[in-house]
């Protein structure tokens, strides 16, 4: 029973990093702890505690789940987030 | 209606057929070629790398987008992925439509959205041994500049 309270209390999130950004903290994926009503600008401002992460922009594009995300959207724990460099497909 | 991002050689002439139907009076192929020159700079190649799961789901939403808007059924999206050199085909984008009016409008809808918010990273290579993300404007990581 107390492992159950322990997985309510304690979140993750997967961050995932691309391109430029992946060189800037020097690796593709980060498992993230994060607080109960964290936010994408709560994850952002961990990144960018990190080694290299004050080469990210303030406020770079994010998906959750693949999907484009605000900064003032909430997690839950689980999510994907990425983290996305200027695109320049084509 | 088909996206795909794939790590071969992209077949132009196969997506031609595929789109092709005996309704469709217009058919219209977009090609994205790796050109010699960037903000002049002499450029070898250029390394693509995208979000994959991502990137195909957005390429899926502008398809699904352009029929939508343009009443076009018949589209195909294909953007290759890896280390390509100058002159081979990163993007294709076909679109057949009864006419080619709808045709010509749908094509440029998909590769305009595709560029604005497809998840797809160009690493540009230089003939003096450097390289650079593009629209990043950052030295990319081992780059010997």
């Amino acid at each position: 029973m107390a492992h159950e309270l322990y997985s309510f209390t304690r979140m993750t999130v997967t961050v995932l990093l691309f391109a430029s950004y992946a060189d800037a903290l020097g690796r593709t994926s980060i498992e993230l702890e994060i607080a109960p009503g964290s936010t994408v600008r709560d994850v952002l401002g961990a990144l960018a505690q990190l080694p290299g992460g004050d080469r990210l922009p303030p406020r770079p594009l994010v998906a959750i789940n693949e999907h484009y995300a605000a900064a003032s959207a909430e997690l839950r724990g689980g999510e994907e987030v990425a983290v996305i460099p200027p695109v320049a497909g084509g | 209606m088909r996206v795909a991002i794939t790590d071969d050689v992209i077949d132009v002439a196969a997506l031609v057929r595929e789109v092709s139907d005996d309704a469709c009076g217009a058919s219209v192929t977009f090609l994205g070629t790796v050109r010699d020159v960037n903000d002049g700079r002499a450029v070898t190649g250029i390394e693509y790398s995208a979000y994959r799961s991502m990137a195909e789901r957005e390429m899926a939403s502008i398809a699904h987008e352009a029929s939508e808007r343009f009443g076009v059924s018949r589209v195909v999206i294909e953007h290759r992925l890896g280390t390509l050199r100058l002159g081979d085909v990163s993007v294709a984008v076909v679109v057949a439509h009864a006419h080619r009016a709808p045709a010509l409008d749908a094509n440029r809808y998909v590769i305009e959205e595709l560029k604005r918010r497809v998840p797809i990273w160009k690493l540009e290579l230089y003939a003096d041994g450097t390289r650079e993300w593009v629209g990043a404007g950052v030295a990319a990581a081992g780059s010997h500049t």
